[in-house]
């Protein structure tokens, strides 16, 4: 639950690579921006499967991870489970996807009390990571990878993070935000207008 | 990703030190955070070593979902703040914050208000009807943008210190960017 980065520890790859074992590079290359996203089905629980259809009519993100329990406090899922109302607020959806199994995914959800769904792409191992272009061979992991699909399933924005490097959640915010603008009529306000980071500047306050 | 501080310090924050100091450490924290708790002391330490040289910003960044009284206790903060108590209030729940289980529940936070010399009940009330949580709120969104991604997050006049929190590396990295003005 609570992260083992210690003061004394910078806060690069190296910090928590270890965990995953060695480092290998990757070969394969992301599904990149305006190619139609690879189709999945996955189980979300023991009884429950989630396609990527299900998602069609709304921005979809996708949060490739390598495994659960990553050691870290503020960790990338846990992350975007606070900023999860944001991702509502601009219409999109989001799940995490990792080879882990249906019963951890249960656990780490459970532990991490996170509201949205994690998918397992455990059987055949790594297909959908693969699919995607973000699977590690020598760890038999994902990579650390964001994908913001549109309403039609098209990627419209991809980024790997550093495997040990949590990406945060500016990204995909930004991403969101502008599939939000280029889907909204001319004259009608964006959706950004009525972001409550909007009024976190100094100049929006009376 | 882009680790640039988003919106830079204003009028908005709480602010140790002179405005005109040649060095902003900005720092999100949580105070339900045991690495946070950690930081408070390697702070202190900081600014009384860089003196009128530095200043120093916090913004909130509570995860509530894994410290489920990270967001009161981010709230209370900003009560006493409003009462002209932010640090004695800041100071006070991280130096309890790791000490039991209930350091930070809602009597505890109340109790704080009144050693730091604020009206308690108003600390309550502020509680009850979450008078700052959409201060809270912002703060967080703002560590978003700004690319937080965990608990404690600084920047060194606004760019994100990726480096070690310890004494001596903070301070590096702070009169490592002293030197280069």
């Amino acid at each position: 639950m609570e992260q083992q980065r210690q003061e004394g520890e910078p806060r690069s790859p190296a910090a928590d690579s270890g965990h995953y074992g060695r480092q290998t590079h990757h070969h394969a290359t992301p599904v990149p921006p305006g190619q139609r996203a690879p189709d999945f089905t996955l189980k979300a629980t023991p009884d429950q499967e989630l396609t990527l259809d299900d998602f069609r009519g709304k921005p979809l993100v996708l949060a490739f991870y390598p495994a659960d329990f990553s050691p870290v406090c503020g960790d990338q899922m846990a992350l975007y489970n606070e900023v999860l109302p944001e991702f509502h607020r601009l219409g999109a959806e989001l799940v995490g996807v990792s080879v882990d199994g249906v019963w951890c995914h249960t656990a780490f959800a459970s532990a991490r009390k996170l509201h949205f769904p994690l998918l397992s792409d455990f059987e055949p191992k790594g297909a959908v990571a693969r699919a995607y272009g973000v699977y590690r061979d020598g760890e038999g992991t994902s990579e650390r990878a964001l994908f913001v699909l549109d309403g039609d399933g098209v990627v419209r924005w991809s980024y790997v993070s550093p495997i040990g490097v949590n990406p945060g959640a500016d990204g995909i915010l930004t991403a969101l935000e502008g599939l939000a603008a280029k889907d909204a009529p001319k004259d009608a306000p964006r959706a950004v207008a009525s972001s409550p980071s909007a009024s976190t500047s100094s100049e929006a306050r009376p | 990703m882009n680790g640039e501080l988003t919106p830079p310090v204003s009028e908005r924050d709480h602010v140790h030190g002179r405005a005109d100091a040649p060095v902003t450490l900005v720092e999100y924290g949580d105070y339900e955070c045991p690495h946070c708790a950690r930081a408070h002391p390697i702070v202190e330490r900081v600014r009384a070593r860089l003196g009128d040289r530095l200043r120093f910003v916090f913004r909130n960044f509570p995860l509530g979902e894994i410290h489920p009284h990270a967001v009161h206790a981010a709230e209370a903060a900003e009560a006493a703040g409003a009462l002209g108590k932010f640090w004695p209030m800041h100071d006070t729940i991280y130096e309890h914050a790791q000490s039991s289980p209930h350091a930070l529940d809602d009597a505890a936070l109340v109790r704080y208000a009144g050693t730091v010399g604020v009206d308690a009940e108003s600390v309550r009330e502020a509680l009850d009807y979450a008078v700052y949580e959409d201060r809270v709120r912002a703060d967080f969104m703002s560590g978003v943008r700004s690319g937080v991604n965990g608990t404690p997050t600084f920047f060194i006049n606004g760019t994100r210190h990726d480096g070690a929190w310890d004494e001596e590396s903070l301070l590096e990295a702070l009169e490592g960017r002293h030197s280069t003005r």
